[in-house]
């Protein structure tokens, strides 16, 4: 089993995943009134797949989810609605993307058209009613192995508008099956003044490129066999490209000589392969030895499985309950130890040890199962070589990848949700930081560009850095492109290091068109909330011509926490010891209100703002003076606030539980934690407490220095 | 098989509701409230909580119950009768309401009744209490009258502040 299968494997999981996601979404999404996160939420899914996709050569995916994801695309900007319709296609087409998914997984395709109908019902809501309705090709259609060119004479009778048929309708439902170029034949219009309106005397000429059977054509025309007449031609198996009578019909008018240029189709040299042999007309080349590849690769996951004794996948809710129930026993274990403190060793020498005994054991037990949790980041940073190299081909860019630290341990829950962000990380780098070779040699650089994706540890926390040596951030470019998207308001002035962090903004994309790698405006504000969602930080250090770094901040595990226990009045508090820059009791000259804005202190010619957890939780009986209680720093959202509390208890690990498993969620709290002595205490979030007050440090800062 | 087996538990299930539905009663402030049983998951005694900021007054914050953070609601707050003044003889009732499991704080349990679908009568229509959507029922016994509280509806914030809102 190679690597790649492996993480083959992890992708399909992943997409299964995505698509329970985007179907519960889909059906929870309120039609009257949708709501732009959510869809949002559901593009996210969709790109996700189609980027995975992509990386592992599944391109049924790639070109189905495309569709897909410039409809999701038209519902985000309100250029499409939301219908009852448009969602029951969505869900129709998750399904689809459901079974191709798992043809992958057994290492086979599906089918040609396998989804087609779908796919056109996609693109058909994301085009609008603006679109054109019959698409008219420029350019000469080339025939691809796999399909056919139909000649389709299709003359209504004069009736037909009378039985309620549409012939666009018709038109557009062919134009779907592929390329077509549609012809009116007006030889039958009579003079004006015998012209009745309500009969149909135009009748059209088709000629259409498609890999659909005959008797898809067929049911196009379905309803109104009846009142017309229809020709069908397969032009090929006929081998005559120009039938005789293809003039007869007044062909040659209304400028239709045009288009009998563009028919000067190559004889066709192959015969008509069988149904399921080919790839989809858009895609063709090196998809052939596809299958076989799977099937070798689905019987090397056999002989390894059997092979394979040394490690075993586990259910990652079972890791967990495993870990609830030893913090269960740590909490058992501390009140047992308190219980029997005043106990006299002498009279329960046994009960003591035991106890002892118990305490180290529990303690061992505890570490042991969290390191169950604990890989190597290799798992993921093995993936990007190949999105590299990939991307880099398809762009025509010279890249290499270079890695650091990949043996860096961190939680199993954080090398699942950090695959995605690296993945756009990654992505976004080589699209939007590495410059083209040419462009490179004119700046004096060496052709060949380089990202160094390293991982080391800092303060317990895992640092993912994503260094180019590409062109930058063009700062002038991106302030430009913000003010034109509406994202910056013309007055507003941003500093350099704020416009490097517009790349993080909803909806922002510089790449001048839509690209498979990147520039929809999903990949960073992705990588922003995934890793936000995570209780990390990612910023950007740019230097225009010279490259820029992208730093993920991570805590090594979503279970633990290292926290402060504060006191305000009654209530203990823990605050993430990572927050925590510093703790100080302001004298009582050093703290100064300011009008309209919460009061700040000065910390060494530093103003930052005060927070005072009494007023903001409405706790009574605290102490409301700075001065006389404590101020703990701690840093938010790049900013610094101190908050008010009465005591530092001390500091100690958590285990992180949920609170909104049972409570409605509370503003400024993260989650609960449960104490040594059984209690439970919450577990403040700092970014949120920052909204909650009032005064923006930075501003504030700003006015008192001036 | 399946079908027959379907059947006959839906036959019995129908008849399970013909005959009887039992309730746990407790007493807030001497009168007698009850719940499904089937809700109930358990029984214990009142143990300090951790206050949540900014909750509503009838929430009196949060306990552990072996490793799960359960919320704990005081009965006699949200029926607008003051504030339980909780001591160690007070008991919380843990319920599933829902995904959820939440607890609910009453002066004492004091019995199981069993009773037939006949008994309950519907909730009385005029309401004098702003948000009387939580009473499921009505069942009187010979001198006894009990209410039942239809929980979903207890503490779901967007349902009282909705009656609070068609109050105003």
């Amino acid at each position: 089993m190679t690597d790649l299968d492996q993480f083959r494997q992890t992708y399909i999981t992943e997409c299964l995943e995505l698509l329970d996601e985007m179907e519960e979404r889909l059906l929870a999404l309120n039609v009257d009134a949708p709501d732009n996160e959510e869809l949002n939420a559901i593009f996210r899914c969709a790109h996700s797949i189609k980027g995975g996709s992509g990386a592992f050569g599944f391109d049924f995916i790639t070109n189905f989810t495309h569709a897909l994801e410039a409809l999701l695309d038209s519902l985000r900007e309100g250029k499409v609605l939301p219908t009852r319709e448009v969602v029951d296609v969505l869900l129709k087409a998750t399904d689809i993307v459901a079974q191709m998914v798992d043809a992958a997984s057994d290492g086979g395709r599906p089918q040609d058209n396998f989804g087609a109908e779908i796919k056109a019902l996609l693109e058909k809501f994301a085009n609008g009613a603006d679109a054109p309705c019959v698409p008219v090709a420029a350019e000469p259609i080339e025939a691809s192995e796999g399909e056919r060119q139909w000649r389709i004479d299709f003359t209504p009778h004069q009736t037909l508008f009378s039985t309620g048929n549409e012939p666009l309708l018709i038109l557009r439902e062919l134009g779907r099956l592929g390329a077509m170029e549609v012809s009116a034949v007006t030889s039958r219009v009579p003079p004006i003044d015998g012209l009745d309106a309500t009969a149909c005397f135009i009748g059209w000429s088709l000629r259409l490129r498609t890999a659909a059977p005959l008797s898809a054509i067929r049911e196009a025309f379905e309803f109104v066999e009846d009142y017309c007449d229809l020709k069908i031609i397969d032009t090929q198996a006929a081998g005559s490209p120009s039938p005789p009578h293809w003039g007869e019909r007044g062909w040659g008018e209304g400028g239709c000589g045009e288009s009998k240029q563009t028919f000067n189709f190559p004889p066709h040299p192959a015969p008509l392969p069988p149904r399921g042999g080919r790839g989809s007309p858009n895609d063709l080349g090196g998809t052939k030895n596809l299958p076989k590849k799977g099937e070798s690769s689905v019987a090397e996951v056999q002989a390894a499985r059997v092979g394979q004794t040394t490690s075993i996948r586990v259910d990652l809710e079972k890791v967990d309950r495993l870990v609830n129930m030893v913090g269960e026993l740590v909490i058992t274990e501390a009140m047992l130890h308190a219980q029997t403190r005043g106990f006299a060793v002498e009279k329960f020498a046994g009960l003591l040890r035991g106890i002892d005994e118990l305490a180290q054991h529990t303690r061992e037990l505890q570490e042991a199962v969290m390191s169950v949790r604990m890989q190597p980041v290799k798992s993921v940073f093995a993936r990007m070589p190949r999105i590299v190299r990939d991307i880099a081909e398809q762009l025509g860019k010279n890249i290499r990848l270079e890695m650091e630290g990949e043996n860096t341990e961190v939680d199993k829950t954080v090398i699942e949700q950090l695959a995605d962000p690296l993945t756009h990380m990654i992505r976004n780098s080589c699209d939007h930081g590495i410059e083209m070779p040419e462009e490179r040699g004119d700046r004096g650089k060496p052709a060949q560009g380089v990202i160094v994706l390293s991982a080391y540890h800092r303060g317990g926390r895992i640092m993912i850095e994503v260094r180019d040596d590409g062109a930058g951030i063009d700062r002038a470019r991106v302030l430009a492109k913000a003010r034109e998207k509406g994202l910056v308001p013309a007055e507003v002035a941003p500093s350099d290091e704020e416009i490097d962090n517009i790349v993080f903004m909803a909806g922002f994309s510089t790449a001048e068109q839509v690209t498979n790698v990147s520039g929809r405006g999903v990949g960073m504000d992705v990588v922003k909330r995934n890793i936000e969602s995570l209780g990390g930080t990612v910023r950007v250090t740019n230097e225009p011509g010279r490259g820029s770094v992208f730093t993920v901040s991570l805590p090594l595990t979503l279970a633990i926490l290292d926290g402060m226990i504060v006191r305000v009045g009654a209530e203990h508090y823990i605050i993430p010891i990572t927050n925590i820059l510093e703790t100080l009791r302001p004298k009582a000259d050093e703290v100064r209100h300011v009008e309209g804005h919460s009061d700040v202190i000065n910390v060494r010619g530093e103003f930052v703002s005060v927070i005072y957890l009494h007023r903001t939780f409405n706790i009574q009986d605290a102490e409301r003076d700075p001065s006389k209680a404590l101020v703990v720093l701690v840093e938010s959202n790049r900013h610094k606030i101190g908050l008010v509390v009465d005591e530092l208890i001390g500091q100690q690990q958590v285990v992180i539980k949920s609170l909104e498993a049972n409570a409605d969620p509370v503003k400024g709290v993260s989650g609960a934690t449960i104490l040594g002595d059984g209690r439970v205490s919450l577990i403040l979030e700092v970014n949120e407490l920052d909204q909650i007050g009032e005064g923006k440090s930075e501003n504030l800062s700003r006015e008192l220095a001036a | 098989m399946a079908d027959n087996f379907d059947k006959t538990r839906a036959i019995d299930k129908a008849e399970a509701e013909q005959k009887a539905r039992q309730f746990l009663t407790f007493t807030v402030d001497h009168e007698e409230y009850g719940v499904d049983i089937m809700t109930v998951r358990e029984i214990k005694g009142w143990t300090e909580t951790t206050r949540l900021p900014n909750a509503p007054e009838f929430m009196r914050g949060v306990m552990n119950l072996r490793g799960l953070i359960i919320p704990i609601f005081d009965m006699r707050t949200r029926l607008h009768l003051g504030m339980t003044e909780a001591t160690a003889k007070h008991v919380v009732i843990i319920l599933a309401v829902g995904e959820r499991n939440i607890g609910i704080l009453v002066d004492a349990v004091s019995d199981i009744l069993d009773v037939s679908a006949d008994q309950i009568k519907p909730a009385p229509t005029v309401d004098t209490q702003v948000d009387a959507g939580f009473i499921s029922g009505l069942i009187s016994l010979e001198s006894r009258m009990v209410v039942l509280l239809a929980v979903e509806h207890l503490f779901d914030m967007q349902h009282i502040e909705k009656a609070i809102a068609e109050a105003a």
